[in-house]
């Protein structure tokens, strides 16, 4: 039997069949696809191929390249099934390529209302699938379903009203029987929330406020009514526990974001991770990292979930479920992930916002550092240590990855602020403290800012390795089952390092701005890693 | 944030530059907070925060009129990050009515202008600014380009800049510094730096790369290499030279 021939009878059913939840629940176990945003439910970013391994990384080079029309940040990961590339064209057309030649089997165009106002750019961050149907969130706040074969609207759903700011920018996750998105619009006072559709007709099946209102647990912590603009907006797509049944995600800030003063008290759920129910949307378990954020501290990152020997009470190592999370405030956490239990809070970045945790997880916050009339200089600064860029976890390595604005801070502003439906709603800004900060990127000094991969033993929090840039980065990170580690940054450069020690193995020169996740998957036995630079999608491979 | 309260600054002459335009303090007090929520997140606090670009001059690239910068507040500048602003007509003209009264900050108005013919002759002459700086297509490469520097920078900058060089280098001029694996040494105006290379142009004006794999050293150079004007220039000297750099407004279009 060929290889080609035996791969196609190992995979038959994979090859065939429709995109069925259990086999996005074992994504893992059929590495040639990319089944949803980040690889698998859990959230981890990691590839079990190994055809390209750390001794022929060098032999990496370009197999194709898909050129977008469209001038705007290229952030979306790709769906990878058997062989059909889907992505997203900002601001919201779906693209099904051909994986090995990049050539173009449909393109479906979606048209926002031009009354859209997303606060930074018209993006989109990727798709998900089931069965044979491909789901978008779109600019202007709608949930449409695609079919994978055509490129056909199946179905329309306006999910939030697009004129008050409300925006759907992340892959949606699909959990079972129900495809779930949260909303974008933390700077014009949104009210934001996570909501469940029924697959096959787009209707909403539950809805969970990431800011508690009346009625709701909660509600307590948002003084006078400043709970019907808190803010609080999802926008990158959540994990799933099919064990525990649970979805977690990451919620956006407060609003207004750097002035407090509206909206006395913790703000929940705020730059929280939620933990919900997957079948009802009910509340099991939260924990807040920035309580009352005046820093737009955004707890949108991807929860990684991940299973690790963990001392218990009695000092016992014992496998437990635990959750990983490089948060935009710069503080590294391990949270137990059936009861939110916080674990460990470790710096990663620098932080001078936080000076310790209470025995419960508490930040206690250090004294004076809160955004002034005058200006307050803040560590991290306005973009975070971290943001939404997709970390990594390698089972194999048992380290973390994450993208880091290292030596990073702003100065913090707070002004007076009232609330217009539809305009930023705001508070403040923050400002570099580089003058003329924002042409700084290509002549930029350490201490003003720059990119750094970090890896992150997640038993202690330390840092294993780091792999410094010049300037910052807003790339994804990927690992591989041969300890590769691939990412990339604003300098346009696309690397591989060794996942082992963070050693420099491959780069090549891609002309723009990397700011997506990469992905792997493979075509007839051939590995690919994707990434967008650019306005471009770029697939590599071995030379042949 | 602005640090001076506007009510002070309308107190001094902005409140006649207003007057001119025909708006009110009022106007201007809304403007400001409209600006602040809209317009700072990119054009920063004081208006200088896009490169190139800045507001509290009182002098626009692409508006000279009223009129114009209200169409470029409604429809923004098309192939530019300046995107249209939703506001209502009111709102426009407290937009405008706070652009103009930046202008009008009382650093700016005490400070002197001398002639602007005398100033170009010591630009030209004695200052010896062209070996470093290029005006008009005359002069070096090396240093800023100020053909343009009376439309982009406020008249406070130009002083300081010339009393005190070291106050404020701004990022797209600094110096650079590397040393070659031959132990050649090479200084320049930093152009491009990353991870792996160093672009700049060096002091004989080529544009020269390097990769810090090949440099035995590489760092920037933290002081000016420009000289202090204070004590080098009189008081109406330096009055004159400001005269001259205000008239500089770039290239006319045709």
């Amino acid at each position: 039997m060929s290889g080609r021939a035996f791969l196609l009878f190992l995979f038959a059913p994979a090859l065939f069949g429709q995109v069925t939840f259990d086999r996005i629940l074992a994504a893992d176990q059929e590495p040639q696809n990319w089944l949803t945003y980040s690889g698998t439910v859990l959230g981890q970013r990691y590839s079990r191929l190994n055809e390209i391994t750390k001794d022929n990384v060098k032999n990496l080079e370009i197999q194709w390249i898909y050129q977008a029309a469209s001038l705007e940040k290229f952030e979306a990961t790709p769906l990878v099934v058997n062989g059909i590339l889907y992505t997203v064209q900002a601001p919201n057309d779906i693209i099904a390529l051909d994986a090995a030649t990049g050539r173009t089997f449909w393109h479906y165009s979606y048209n926002p209302s031009p009354k859209a106002r997303p606060c930074c750019g018209h993006v989109n961050r990727g798709l998900a699938i089931l069965g044979n149907t491909l789901f978008m969130g779109t600019i202007d706040a709608h949930l449409v379903a695609v079919d994978a074969k055509n490129g056909h609207l199946l179905w329309d759903t306006t999910v939030a009203n697009a004129e008050s700011g409300y925006a759907l920018t992340h892959a949606p996750l699909v959990v079972k029987d129900k495809v779930i998105v949260g909303t974008a619009g933390g700077e014009f006072g949104i009210r934001g929330f996570l909501a469940a559709y029924d697959v096959p007709t787009g209707k909403e099946i539950w809805r969970f406020y990431t800011v508690a209102g009346p009625g709701e647990p909660g509600r307590e912590t948002w003084g006078g009514d400043s709970w019907k603009t808190g803010g609080a907006p999802i926008w990158v797509t959540g994990s799933y526990d099919p064990v525990l049944n649970l979805t977690y995600w990451g919620t956006g800030n407060p609003g207004p974001d750097w002035n407090g003063d509206p909206r006395p008290g913790d703000n929940l759920y705020s730059d929280s991770v939620v933990a919900l129910d997957a079948d009802t949307g009910k509340l099991k378990w939260y924990y807040q990292f920035s309580p009352h954020d005046e820093f737009d501290h955004d707890s949108v990152q991807v929860p990684v979930l991940a299973d690790l020997d963990w001392p218990d009470s009695s000092g016992q190592k014992k496998m437990r479920k635990v959750m990983l999370w490089g948060n935009r405030n710069g503080v590294f956490y391990v949270l137990d992930r059936a009861t939110g239990q916080f674990l460990l809070g470790k710096p990663f970045g620098d932080v001078n916002w936080v000076s310790g945790f209470d025995e419960k997880g508490r930040p206690i916050r250090a004294p004076g550092k809160v955004p002034t009339v005058e200006g307050t200089m803040i560590y991290p600064g306005s973009e975070g240590a971290t943001n939404w860029y997709s970390p990594s976890y390698s089972p194999r390595t048992g380290l973390f990855y994450v993208s880091t604005w290292a030596d990073y801070g702003s100065i913090f502003f707070r002004v007076p602020v009232n609330y217009t439906e539809g305009r930023v709603y705001a508070g403040g800004w923050p400002k570099s403290h580089v003058p003329d900060g924002r042409a700084a990127e290509s002549q930029r000094k350490d201490d003003e800012g720059h990119g750094s991969v970090r890896a992150i033993d997640p038993n202690t929090g330390a840092r294993a390795w780091e792999f410094k840039m010049n300037d910052v980065t807003d790339a994804g990170v990927l690992t591989t089952a041969s300890d590769l580690l691939f990412s990339g940054g604003r300098e346009g450069y696309f690397f591989a390092l060794d996942a082992r020690n963070g050693e420099l193995l491959w780069k090549a020169t891609l002309g723009g701005v990397v700011a997506s996740g990469p992905i792997s998957y493979s075509v007839d036995g051939k590995q690919y890693i994707s990434v967008t630079a650019g306005n471009s999608l770029f697939a590599f491979g071995l030379k042949n | 944030m602005r640090s001076i309260p506007l009510s002070i600054l309308l107190a001094a002459g902005a409140a006649l530059l207003l007057a001119q335009h025909g708006y009110t303090p009022a106007d201007a007090e809304e403007g400001e907070q409209l600006f602040i929520e809209n317009c700072a997140l990119c054009h920063g606090p004081e208006g200088d925060a896009v490169p190139g670009v800045e507001l509290a001059s009182g002098k626009f690239r692409h508006a000279s009129s009223d009129e114009d910068l209200g169409q470029i507040i409604k429809n923004g500048i098309p192939g530019t990050a300046m995107p249209p602003g939703n506001f209502h007509e009111h709102q426009i003209t407290a937009l405008i009515a706070y652009l103009r009264s930046m202008a009008a900050s009382p650093s700016d108005n005490t400070i002197a202008l001398g002639d602007a013919a005398r100033g170009k002759v010591i630009v030209e002459g004695k200052g010896e600014c062209l070996n470093c700086h290029r005006v008009n297509g005359k002069g070096s490469y090396v240093g800023p380009e100020l053909s343009d520097i009376g439309a982009i920078r406020r008249v406070s900058r130009l002083q300081r800049s010339l009393i005190d060089p070291d106050a404020e280098i701004l990022p797209q001029n600094r110096f650079y510094r590397v040393v070659t694996r031959d132990g050649a040494t090479v200084t320049g105006k930093l152009l491009n730096l990353d991870t792996f290379t160093v672009l700049m142009m060096d002091s004989n004006e080529q544009l020269r790369p390097f990769l810090k794999s090949n440099l035995k050293e590489f760092g920037f150079i933290d002081k000016s290499p420009m000289p202090s004007y204070q004590g080098k220039l009189t008081s109406g000297e330096l009055a004159d030279v400001l005269g001259y750099l205000v008239t500089l407004k770039g290239i006319e279009k045709k």
